[in-house]
């Protein structure tokens, strides 16, 4: 059983008590709302006369469906229109803040929340989102919950949950030009697998790990959930306080100093004892790619797609079901993959360095023949920032549309769709069947700056050849 | 609330690992307000693609409470629309190699049972209930055991969450709710909440 690390500390200093079950009752700091897991929960609390029981801990936003050409309202789906209306009204009736679009801080959840501030070291939060796993980045222990689960924060701020395990990710080293953080969870995953968190908070830690900026730690903590992992995080630091400090949320003045100093009491001890240990080599990873329909179906681009003989008995019926949807030859390299769509955003890689990384390679290069390339900022903050700086110049100019914010392709709940067999270079974080709105449609998954080498190659390329 | 401690009934056996949430309810399926009609929406693009041979479509199994699946069922996205359509179609148990964590916890919230077992006993009950869609399983939370005609093997569920379902508290809203004191108290302790 762990002892001693930021994850232990974090759970004791928020337990109420323990439920007649035996499980936590566990306080919730932060309680994120979007409108697609949200309006069953708040049924629930009206059907039970139930208040929210901390309005000011709890902030919403709309984000997966959001059409990001045309805002307009109402929306042309009126279905989407019907949910931003209920979102609307709820957060109205029961006094939470709500960041609307057009309000200047509207976005991806997953990003608005770490922009403004509201993100904080030695927090609990929770969000009906899988991607909630993200907010570790701040050292916060930081989960995604269903519907009924969102009733129960709404209601009690409070979840009744099982302590999890804690398993420490080193990575160590220095990661070489071209690889970035995306590319280090798709490697964490392919070598421990999808399910290969299930019941563990992951601690990230390693030269590596701290060496990355915020927005970096913040997609490596993303796709935790995409390794099982309900949730990672990542101790708390300079780098942490220096993006925290001013922001709209983040503690001021003497409040600032006390903040930091509990903080650093939160992290995890020298000493501290973890269920299991993991150590990576930061020189041992390249830009990777997914070639299959899960996560952990990744492989570096100079790699093969993988013959079943390579893969554990027990991957290879998935290994046969992926090569067959994706119409993937094993032994067959991924370079070189001739791909449709290039999309450009989502709560995994759509925050301002992301967008900065992949404009580098597209500037003075023109989007290939035949591409479908676009980029979607992660909030209105990111595109008011990305367009301060030229970026959507750029982006215009090598041929990607660019949109307004949200959760667009990664999950296609908006017009933002693949259609029939289109294939996709993605930054988001799934390439399961069906994902990006086409029942047949496919998705390979890469870093930002791999999406804008595939758009301007026209196939899947090695970004290192563009820097 | 009621307490689940046993379920009863015809088992419908989906073969295949990771399954994840996107492929039992397609994203597109979530524009709603509320659950209603999630029930016939269940995995419907894979249904398609089968053309009438995936197990929701084939006549024999319909009716069967209880869903048998492999290792990682229910991974990806944490939409409750997921247990929400699977239990509409008319699931009242799950047995499986492994579950992932949040689709767990949604059922656990809905009065689902998830029971773990080890993949030969999967493999047994698919293979069973292949050969004879009438045959009549049961999971047993008290004796952590199913049942299919003579055969009995050992099932695994974590030791709150059986609490809950064999006590009838595994919707946790009301005793949370009851407690509103201590989280004040709990609140109250943490430096952020004044800040």
């Amino acid at each position: 059983m762990s002892k001693g690390t930021l994850f232990d500390k974090v759970w004791d200093l928020h337990t109420v008590g323990t439920l007649p079950s035996g499980q936590t009752q566990l306080f919730i700091g932060l309680h994120l709302v979007h409108e697609v897991t949200s309006p069953q929960a708040f049924a629930m609390l009206r059907e039970r006369g139930l208040k929210v029981m901390f309005p000011e801990r709890t902030v919403a936003t709309v984000d997966h469906i959001v059409p990001t050409d045309n805002q307009a309202r109402p929306f042309v789906d009126s279905l989407a229109e019907e949910m931003i209306q209920s979102l609307e009204r709820n957060s109205q009736e029961h006094n939470i803040a709500f960041y609307n679009i057009g309000s200047g801080s509207q976005g991806i959840v997953h990003v608005i929340a770490p922009e403004q501030g509201l993100t904080q070291p030695g927090m609990t939060i929770a969000c009906g989102d899988s991607h909630t796993s993200t907010h570790g980045a701040f050292g916060a222990i930081a989960f995604g919950i269903g519907t009924s689960q969102v009733r129960d924060v709404l209601a009690s701020q409070t979840l009744a949950l099982a302590k999890l395990k804690v398993r420490r990710i080193e990575v160590n080293g220095t990661l070489k030009p071209g690889v970035y953080a995306k590319d280090v969870i798709l490697h964490i995953i392919r070598k421990l697998g999808v399910k290969g968190g299930v019941g563990f908070a992951y601690e990230y830690a390693g030269e590596a790990i701290e060496q990355m900026s915020m927005e970096e730690r913040m997609t490596l903590c993303n796709m935790s959930i995409e390794g099982g992992a309900r949730c990672g995080y990542i101790n708390p630091d300079a780098v942490t306080y220096a993006y925290l400090e001013g922001r709209d949320f983040a503690p001021k003045a003497a409040e600032w100093d006390k903040a930091v100093a509990w903080w650093d009491s939160l992290r995890s001890d020298a000493d501290a004892q973890y269920d299991d240990v993991v150590v990576f080599n930061a020189e041992d990873i390249a830009p990777t790619v997914t070639w299959g329909i899960t996560p952990d179906q990744g492989i570096s681009i100079d790699e093969m797609v993988p013959t079943p003989d390579l893969l554990a008995e027990s991957d290879r019926a998935i290994a046969e079901e992926a090569y067959v949807y994706m119409d993937l030859q094993p032994g067959n390299p991924i370079k070189g993959t001739k791909i449709d769509v290039c999309f450009i955003g989502s709560c995994t890689n759509g925050r301002i360095s992301d967008l900065r990384e992949a404009a580098r390679i597209a500037k003075g290069r023109q989007v290939a023949e035949g591409i479908k390339a676009f980029v979607v900022p992660g909030s209105e903050r990111v595109k008011q920032q990305a367009e301060a700086e030229g970026l959507d110049q750029i982006f215009e100019a090598a041929g990607f549309e660019w949109r307004d914010a949200g959760c667009s392709m990664c999950l296609a709940m908006n017009p933002d769709k693949l259609e029939g067999r289109q294939i996709s270079a993605s930054s988001s974080n799934r390439n399961f069947k069906g994902r990006q709105g086409s029942a047949s449609g496919r998705t390979l998954l890469m870093s930002p700056a791999m999406v804008a080498a595939a758009a301007v190659r026209g196939q899947v390329a090695d970004v290192r050849e563009l820097l | 609330m009621s307490e689940v401690k046993s379920v009863t009934g015809r088992g419908l056996p989906l073969r295949g690992n990771d399954i994840d949430t996107d492929r039992i309810i397609p994203a597109r399926f979530l524009r709603s307000v509320t659950f209603d009609g999630l029930g016939e929406q269940v995995f419907a693009d894979d249904r398609v693609q089968a053309k009438g041979t995936h197990p929701f479509d084939q006549p024999q199994y319909e009716g069967a409470k209880i869903l048998v699946v492999n290792r990682n069922f229910g991974c990806g996205s944490s939409r409750e629309h997921a247990p929400q359509a699977i239990a509409r179609w008319g699931i009242q148990a799950l047995i499986g190699e492994s579950f992932a964590e949040i689709f767990f916890g949604n059922c656990v919230a809905m009065g689902i049972p998830c029971l773990m077992a080890t993949s030969e006993v999967v493999k047994v009950l698919q293979d069973a209930v292949e050969f004879n869609p009438q045959t009549q399983l049961q999971v047993d939370l008290e004796e952590m055991e199913v049942r299919c005609d003579e055969y009995a093997a050992p099932v695994q569920m974590a030791a709150g969450p059986r609490q809950m379902f064999i006590s009838g508290t595994w919707d946790a809203c009301g005793q949370l709710v009851a407690q509103a004191d201590s989280i004040r108290a709990t609140a109250a302790q943490l430096p952020y909440i004044r800040w």
